[in-house]
């Protein structure tokens, strides 16, 4: 055995980095595949392409793309739930939901002069971010777990599907809002920059385009230096081993419950955009179809990593949508034979599992 | 000597069974402690009524002089209580470095963090085994990867829980040599063990559990001469 003298803990105070370069260089870390400038340069190829499809395609793919864009926070939301820390939510859709009706509420009564459509988002995200934080708090610290987790977080999208549902008459309405039921709501009108000469308003199209590529864009980087911040390895530590996590001095369900509270509002995210891209929310966006497809998504392109989650997620929507042409029953049941197959053969997603390889021809690896 | 750990009058019951009756229990500070006993005694039942795993029917539970009875199991550790579990609780996908990291990060970063981790893997033995995954090392290295987990941000206190379970001599040997480093560096070690050998070779004192209760407690001399405990535990010559 080796003799070592004096402590191990070296807490000699020593010249720390700026707090900025400490989070720049969490962009790349444990927790997230892709390091190096090859995988960099990959990213901003990837970017400029994106930046420059429109110019090459018609109308409606870049709207279509946008729409696809849309739902990636979501995803990259349960990603950080499920996939990091080990919570199998079957019920994002609640605070997509919380935060779509939010929007169209807000925008309906107050309008979208002065930029408060932005406003309108934030506080619809913020919202749902809230509620997450709520219904994680009495399951965290009910002890809720596993299973249980993913029961209790559908039956609550569930019942808020059911009570939106039955939100029809003139009876149901906050303002000039009228929730309409099951028919849902409509007239909320898009995101607007307020611009010298008039605003811009944000229908689906270029200027929506590059608004949600920048927010994908932004979100897919902050969430990186987050996930191999201290905050991340904590999470991955409480998926692993939640004894273990909490016997290093974690408080487990407070961790738990903070992920869950961001899956929510990035699920409030989409929620928000959905509902000002489409200027339309209904019930059945928290029914039990759509609480289940996220999951597809997810586990589909790989829930442990937030580069396979997105990557996935925009494939597999893709994939989605040109099989609806064909029949959107149809259409579902090749999604449960995706799902079915990647638990199966690759059970850390398909998009993952390619990335670790095309990373291992490199001589390189996330671990 | 003062008391580091102090247990008075404590009662636990799951259903008809009963894992500690009327425990009262003093650790001094800085010595290497076992508990001992025969399977079923309650020894694991009452590391974790000390970790606040399970709360006690009755009775108190005080570290450094504080009652910590209530307090929630992250709430001790953060006053400088730690764990080695008896099955070695790693986190098995992560790498032996993040292993490390995940367990200091709450008390130190950067420059700090990275010496810690660097003195600790000098410490374990498992320098060469920095990028391997936790999940994939040998029994004995994971067990001593979790003891590096447990003892760098320096605990005044670290419970053991069959350290050496699973590993070859060699590596119960070198275990031994470890506790008593961490013990000399002003650690107070409680050890539940089984290996006889490994207790004579660590401990300073011994107690012995027994449906509960203490049965027990003296010098691993006194223990090993105890006529009630060669009865219940340890056997006679003539068996």
């Amino acid at each position: 055995m080796p003799e070592v003298s004096g402590s191990f803990l070296d807490d000699t105070p020593v010249e720390q980095r700026s707090r900025a370069a400490i989070w720049l260089s969490r962009l790349e870390g444990p927790q997230t595949m892709g390091r190096g400038p090859v995988f960099w340069a990959v990213v901003v190829l990837a970017v400029l392409g994106a930046a420059i499809y429109p110019q090459f395609t018609n109308p409606f793919a870049v709207g279509n793309t946008a729409y696809f864009m849309v739902w990636t926070f979501m995803a990259m939301g349960l990603g950080v739930v499920w996939g990091y820390t080990g919570a199998l939510s079957f019920g994002q859709t609640a605070f997509f939901g919380v935060a779509g009706y939010a929007y169209g509420i807000l925008t309906i009564n107050v309008g979208a002069a002065f930029g408060f459509t932005w406003v309108a988002l934030i506080i619809s995200v913020a919202l749902a971010g809230l509620i997450a934080l709520l219904i994680g708090y009495f399951m965290f610290y009910g002890r809720i777990r596993g299973v249980f987790i993913g029961i209790v977080t559908l039956s609550v999208t569930l019942v808020f599907e059911t009570f939106m549902a039955q939100t029809a008459g003139p009876q149901w309405r906050v303002g000039d809002a009228r929730l309409n039921g099951f028919n849902g709501m409509s007239g909320m009108p898009p995101l607007t920059i307020p611009w010298f000469g008039g605003d811009i308003l944000l229908y689906p199209g270029i200027g929506l385009y590059y608004t949600l590529l920048a927010m994908v864009v932004l979100c897919y980087l902050g969430l990186r230096m987050l996930l191999n911040a201290p905050f991340g390895n904590v999470l991955v530590a409480i998926r692993e081993n939640p004894e273990r996590a909490e016997m290093l001095g974690y408080d487990i369900r407070l961790y738990q419950m903070l992920a869950f509270g961001l899956g929510g509002a990035l699920a409030g995210l989409s929620g928000a955009l959905y509902t000002a891209w489409g200027q339309y929310i209904t019930p059945s966006s928290m029914g039990l179809t759509a609480a289940a497809l996220p999951i597809v998504w997810v586990a589909v392109g790989g829930r442990r990593d937030i580069t396979a989650t997105l990557l996935g997620t925009l494939a597999v929507l893709y994939a989605f949508q040109t099989l609806t042409i064909y029949g959107s029953q149809y259409a579902l049941i090749v999604m449960g034979a995706l799902l079915v197959f990647t638990v199966l053969v690759t059970p850390d997603g398909l998009i993952a599992t390619a990335m670790e390889r095309i990373g291992r021809l490199f001589g390189k690896t996330r671990r | 000597m003062s008391e580091i750990l102090s247990v008075s009058k404590l009662n636990k019951s799951f259903g008809g069974v009963t894992v500690a009756r009327d425990i009262d229990f003093a650790l001094q500070a800085g010595t290497m402690h076992c508990l001992i006993g025969p399977n079923g005694a309650g020894k694991s039942s009452f590391f974790r009524l000390i970790l606040g795993e399970h709360a006690p029917d009755s009775g108190t539970i005080s570290f450094r002089e504080t009652d910590i009875t209530r307090m929630r199991s992250f709430e001790r550790i953060r006053r400088g209580i730690s764990v080695k579990f008896q099955v070695p609780g790693i986190f098995k996908a992560l790498s032996v470095r993040q292993n490390l990291e995940v367990a200091f990060q709450h008390h130190l970063h950067g420059h700090n963090l990275a010496t810690t981790v660097r003195r600790v893997l000098e410490f374990t033995n498992l320098e060469s085994e920095v990028e391997t995954a936790a999940g994939v090392l040998s029994h004995g290295q994971q067990q001593w990867l979790e003891i590096g987990m447990a003892v760098g941000v320096e605990p005044q206190l670290l419970l053991l829980d069959e350290p050496t379970a699973g590993m070859s001599p060699d590596e119960t040997r070198k275990t031994g040599e470890m506790l008593h480093e961490l013990n000399g560096r002003g650690i107070t070690i409680l050890a539940v063990e089984h290996d006889m050998a490994f207790v004579e070779q660590i401990a300073t004192r011994v107690t012995v559990l027994h449906f509960g209760a203490i049965f027990a407690e003296g010098t691993i001399a006194e223990i090993i001469d105890h006529p009630g405990v060669q009865e219940i535990y340890l056997g006679t010559a003539d068996e």
